[in-house]
């Protein structure tokens, strides 16, 4: 079993590796359409600017791999920006194209007067339930209120809510925290950095992987 | 309101974690990333990593440690002390840091605070700021590690590092500084007044009730501690359990 994280020249890697390999799994990084389409499991990582990270998948031409990966139906896991570029599209910087993976779109969290003073969220925030079940997916055994790591100002919008597997409050606004289309998910908040709860999470995904 | 983050701090000089007393006779005190460990198993919410010396002797020499420590910290990881190029925080993201603290380079050219933010986003860039008392009411900033004076007022110093687009501040007493006799709480209410980002408070914790005395008195993020943990006074849950038990919200 062979968990492929792509290496797309964005953000800090290092830590989702180790949370990885700290869960037993055989996992490696890599830009390399073969590779990736050879794995049982991807993750596609990712911190900044949306638009600055479609390029970068654009230029290392992993837009209609990771697209081929997902219609392979094996698990695949987007975490904080990684998530986000699973959607159509973002209002960050103008509009820019997502891969289109699950239906909805990515806009700035709503603050107050729409200052970005509360901007970024940087906190440890809950897990709230959106009554989608939780088991047989990455939050199974997760309990509701769980504590998470987030660093984000811009936040997913699915289409369908059946897609949110959990919602998160900051400044009374409830956005969403993971999503889940068929073996597509994706994280706002970093499981790598979420202490033992979000070790969980990520054992969850390698199970998947291993199925 | 967020949750109050609970920050282990620990300076670290060669290979050894240290502390000292207002940031001066600095002794050995155990292993850094076993500690961490430690602490991270017991609930920290983060981990500080501070090269007492580098800034001293013109260097910066975390990588290696910071490599290590994720291996088995799962939660952020900041890392202070002789950051000052674009390439030093490059390094230490690449080794697996989420934020660096930036003093004495801020202070010689604060638009390296402006350069860096830009480049890596504010939630990355942490602007450490040693204060010292001058008068009531008025603190002076200091850099390498408590040594050198500048001039500059602590106060205007935050606000001016919030412009410059620093997304949090750690702020340490160095009066109070390994002393265990309490936080400096007029310097956090005054700073804390007068900015916006989120600050850290550094120095002078000796037990949870210190914390809950800052912070019912001083909009404060965070705490940080080193004494408490490193001298085994109180651990991580129970100083989380003295917060909890005054209504506190942190992560449990």
């Amino acid at each position: 079993m062979k968990i492929a994280i792509i290496d797309y020249g964005i953000g800090n890697i290092r830590s989702i590796l180790s949370a990885f390999e700290n869960q037993g799994a055989n996992v490696f990084l890599t830009s390399d359409k073969g590779e990736i389409l050879k794995s049982d499991g991807l993750v596609l990582p990712g911190v900044g600017a949306f638009s600055h990270g479609m390029k970068n998948l654009e230029s290392y031409g992993l837009v209609d791999v990771i697209k081929e990966y997902a219609a392979l139906d094996r698990p695949l896991m987007g975490i904080c920006l990684g998530m986000q570029l699973l959607f159509e599209e973002s209002e960050e910087f103008g509009k820019t194209e997502g891969l289109g993976l699950i239906l909805g779109k990515v806009v700035k969290l709503p603050t107050k007067d729409n200052q970005n003073e509360n901007l970024p969220h940087v906190s440890w925030n809950k897990l709230n339930s959106n009554k989608v079940p939780w088991k047989n997916t990455i939050l199974a055994d997760t309990e509701e209120g769980s504590d998470m790591y987030f660093v984000h100002s811009f936040v997913a919008q699915p289409r369908d809510s059946y897609n949110i597997l959990s919602l998160t409050e900051y400044l009374n606004y409830h956005f969403c925290s993971s999503v889940k289309k068929g073996n597509i998910y994706g994280c706002q908040f970093h499981p790598e950095k979420s202490g033992p709860t979000g070790l969980k999470i990520i054992n969850n995904f390698i199970r998947m992987c291993e199925a | 309101m967020n949750k109050i983050r609970v920050v282990a701090r620990i300076d670290v000089k060669n290979e050894f974690a240290i502390k000292g007393i207002h940031l001066e006779g600095l002794r050995k005190v155990g292993n850094p990333n076993t500690m961490a460990r430690n602490y991270y198993n017991d609930g920290i919410d983060e981990i500080v990593f501070m090269d007492a010396v580098a800034a001293y002797y013109d260097r910066n020499s975390l990588s290696e440690l910071i490599q290590e420590a994720c291996k088995g910290v799962f939660i952020p990881i900041t890392v202070g002390g002789g950051i000052r190029t674009i390439d030093d925080i490059k390094n230490a993201l690449k080794s697996g840091a989420d934020k660096v603290a930036i003093n004495t380079k801020a202070v010689k050219d604060p638009n390296f605070i402006m350069q860096s933010s830009k480049i890596f986003g504010s939630q990355c860039i942490v602007s450490s700021i040693e204060a010292k008392l001058i008068k009531n009411g008025k603190w002076e900033v200091y850099t390498d590690n408590g040594r050198e004076p500048t001039g500059k007022d602590v106060i205007e110093w935050a606000k001016h590092v919030g412009e410059l687009g620093a997304g949090e501040i750690m702020l340490t007493s160095i009066d109070k500084e390994g002393t265990k006799k309490g936080f400096d709480i007029d310097l956090y209410k005054s700073v804390a007044k007068s900015v916006s980002i989120p600050i850290i408070a550094s120095g002078g914790m000796g037990q949870g009730a210190d914390a809950v005395e800052l912070l019912e008195n001083a909009d404060i993020d965070a705490i940080a501690t080193a004494s408490v943990l490193h001298c085994k006074m109180e651990s991580v849950q129970e100083i989380k359990n003295t917060l909890l038990q005054h209504q506190i919200k942190v992560r449990i």
